[in-house]
């Protein structure tokens, strides 16, 4: 071609290093390189599989009392014959299948609650951030009001009236949490606003819609993603401490927060009805934690090609047809 | 405080293509109204190459912005008229104006890499106001998009559609840019700084292909620089802004050849030349005005070295100098051949 691309050619080939296309496997690959985020990742896999399919995967009725078999510890056999890797708690109910029905409680309302604190936290933030005026400034004076609220004081007053149940805890978090987002959310437009490439958007022809869309909040995902598993654990604990205080899920369901509460009693004769459902909650929030900050680096664009791409010397890049 | 008529309109023949009247752009600021744009006129002919040359401030960027419907309303205010194909686009719909950008004018900026999103491929970037108005396929659009890439020389353009911005060097990317401002065929491209954040040899490559694509679509071109050595060789006509009005317009031999207005000569005289004597560069005292506390009279006169007792009360308006050149002072002789 003509002297112009001579001048260019160097520069292609440095481009090549981080061109190389980013597919479904380079993630999976990723994911196995980082080895604390695998841990978590497969943790959380199989919490989430154990949620599910608790009805057929759990080894005893969550709820049939034996008394028979009461207050069996972890690793041990019942008098009739039944091995109970957790134990048994006060009735006789095994505390392993017990736990992945709680699992399916505890894990249902932090995704839940999260996604719609979420899209109601991001949507108000973002359109404050956006269009700011009266609409900002009403909104973020009740996102500072809310976040001086003593939230678990609130619930409990909420639930009171409202009465406790699955429904009325996401109710309550939605209220409770949108703040976090929509103040990142509008913290993040109001950066991403300034930048040339809104600009350019706009100068191109985009309509207000399309510049959210397509322009603003792919960029921002990065990091709501990282608050959003936070805040699953964060809502994970919630619940159980209003489950602990008696608002939350109620009995015959059952949540890891609800077992603490009613293994407490227990405490002096039969540590695990507590400390199991307390090492499920700790070790959901530490992994949910440690997969948030793979996230983080996965899911920003100018960032992941270095964790995406194969470490070097195992793939050298293609050389260009240029 | 006297306004340009709008009979004085500057510049070129039948029917130009954009012709701005008496533009004006404030801002509210906490510290009071601050003036970007006090008051500018100009047209631009189909096909035209205008400079528009200034230092930072002058309000050479703001004042596209304005036409381009760019500023913030509040905090800015735009007035005036800006006529395009005998329209006002500053009082059309919203609606209207969204859909004259892109389509008729359109704008590429000085840091491509910022101006391109970096959580989009460029090839999306490149179609998505084609696919947007054209209410084509995504197939259709990214056809669209390896075309533009060719045309605007980017080597391989098949494998590169799918690359995202931070994989391209800041060259290539003003391509990109470039080729998103093409993609509906605009009648007008607005170049706001576009090779300044390019080192020298790039600047060069962008700027041929510049005058390669104007010479193949017909397209007009307003070059927003801070660089002479750049209108010198790429413009048919030139205006140089001071402190927010036009000090000078002249085609562009004329400018070079005969530089009315001080500053303009300034200008001039502090750029390095290849043929002239070596040695410290010219350069001019004292700094441009600050938006809030312009000068009485002519804006230029605490600077100037010619200054005479009118220009300290009196602001000169654009007179005519020669054939199509104007320049507003008041000691700046006609037809000057120094």
């Amino acid at each position: 071609m003509s002297a112009v691309d001579a001048t260019t050619a160097p520069q292609v080939e440095e481009d090549h290093d981080r061109a190389a296309a980013i597919t479904g496997r380079a993630y999976l690959s990723a994911l196995m390189r980082d080895r604390v985020a695998f841990v978590s990742a497969v943790f959380l896999g199989l919490l989430l599989i154990a949620a599910a399919g608790a009805d057929f995967l759990a080894p005893f009725d969550p709820d049939k009392a034996n008394l028979r078999a009461r207050f069996v510890p972890p690793l041990g056999t019942a008098r009739d014959g039944g091995f109970h890797l957790l134990g048994t708690d006060e009735l006789g109910r095994d505390l392993f299948s017990r736990l992945m029905h709680g699992a399916r409680v505890s894990m249902s309302i932090g995704l839940l609650g999260a996604i719609c604190s979420g899209i109601a936290g991001i949507t108000l933030g973002v359109l404050a951030g956006f269009y700011r005026g009266l609409l900002e400034d009403l909104l973020m004076r009740a996102v500072d009001g809310m976040m001086a609220l003593p939230s678990l004081l609130i619930a409990l007053f909420i639930l009171f009236v409202i009465g406790p149940g699955f429904g009325n805890l996401i109710l309550i978090f939605t209220l409770l949490h949108w703040m976090v987002f929509a103040r990142m959310a509008r913290s993040l437009t109001l950066t991403h606003q300034q930048s040339t490439y809104i600009t350019a958007a706009r100068a191109i022809g985009g309509s207000d819609a399309r510049i959210i869309l397509t322009h603003l909040l792919p960029n921002m995902v990065s990091p709501l993603i990282v608050l959003f598993t936070l805040e699953i654990a964060v809502l994970i604990l919630s619940e159980a401490s209003l489950s602990f205080l008696g608002f939350g899920v109620q009995a015959p369901q059952s949540s890891w927060g609800l077992m603490i509460a009613r293994g407490r009693e227990y405490i002096s004769s039969a540590w695990w009805l507590v400390v199991m459902p307390g090492a499920a909650i700790f070790l959901t929030a530490l992994a949910l934690n440690l997969v948030a900050a793979w996230a983080r680096a996965i899911t920003d664009p100018v960032q992941r090609w270095r964790w995406l791409t194969p470490p070097r010397g195992k793939n050298q890049p293609i050389d260009d047809d240029e | 405080m006297r306004a340009m008529q709008p009979s004085e309109t500057l510049g070129a023949t039948p029917a130009p293509l954009l012709d701005v009247r008496d533009l004006r752009v404030t801002f509210e600021t906490p510290h009071g109204l601050v003036k970007a744009v006090g008051g500018v006129s100009w047209t631009l002919a189909p096909g035209e190459t205008l400079g528009i040359i200034g230092e930072s401030g002058s309000g050479k960027s703001v004042g596209l912005e304005a036409i381009m419907g760019l500023i913030k309303t509040p905090p800015g205010h735009v007035s005036g008229e800006v006529l395009f194909e005998g329209r006002n686009v500053l009082t059309m719909p919203e609606r209207e104006r969204r859909q004259l950008r892109g389509e008729k004018i359109a704008m590429i900026f000085q840091d491509a890499m910022s101006a391109l999103n970096p959580s989009l491929t460029v090839g999306t970037q490149i179609a998505e106001v084609y696919r947007l108005r054209r209410k084509c396929s995504q197939a259709e659009a990214e056809r669209r998009a390896i075309e533009l890439m060719d045309r605007v020389k980017i080597p391989s353009a098949k494998t590169r559609v799918g690359n995202y911005p931070h994989e391209f060097s800041g060259g290539m990317c003003q391509r990109v840019m470039i080729a998103t401002a093409l993609a509906l065929g605009p009648q007008i491209l607005i170049a706001d700084e576009p090779t300044t954040a390019l080192d020298v040899t790039v600047q060069r490559q962008i700027m041929t292909l510049l005058a390669e694509l104007q010479r193949e679509d017909g397209m007009a071109l307003v070059l927003i620089t801070h660089d002479l050595g750049l209108v010198a060789e790429t413009v048919d006509r030139a205006m140089v802004m001071y402190a927010g009005r036009l000090v000078e317009s002249a085609p562009v031999s004329s400018l070079f050849d005969a530089p009315s207005h001080p500053y303009t000569r300034g200008l001039i005289r502090s750029m390095p030349r290849i043929d002239g004597a070596s040695g410290a560069l010219h350069a001019i005292g004292g700094t441009p005005p600050a938006a809030g506390r312009m000068p009485k009279g002519c804006a230029f006169h605490p600077r100037c070295e010619m200054r005479v007792d009118r220009c300290r009360v009196d602001r000169p308006v654009l007179r005519p100098m020669d054939r199509d050149h104007f320049a507003a002072c008041h000691i700046a002789k006609e037809t000057p051949r120094d």
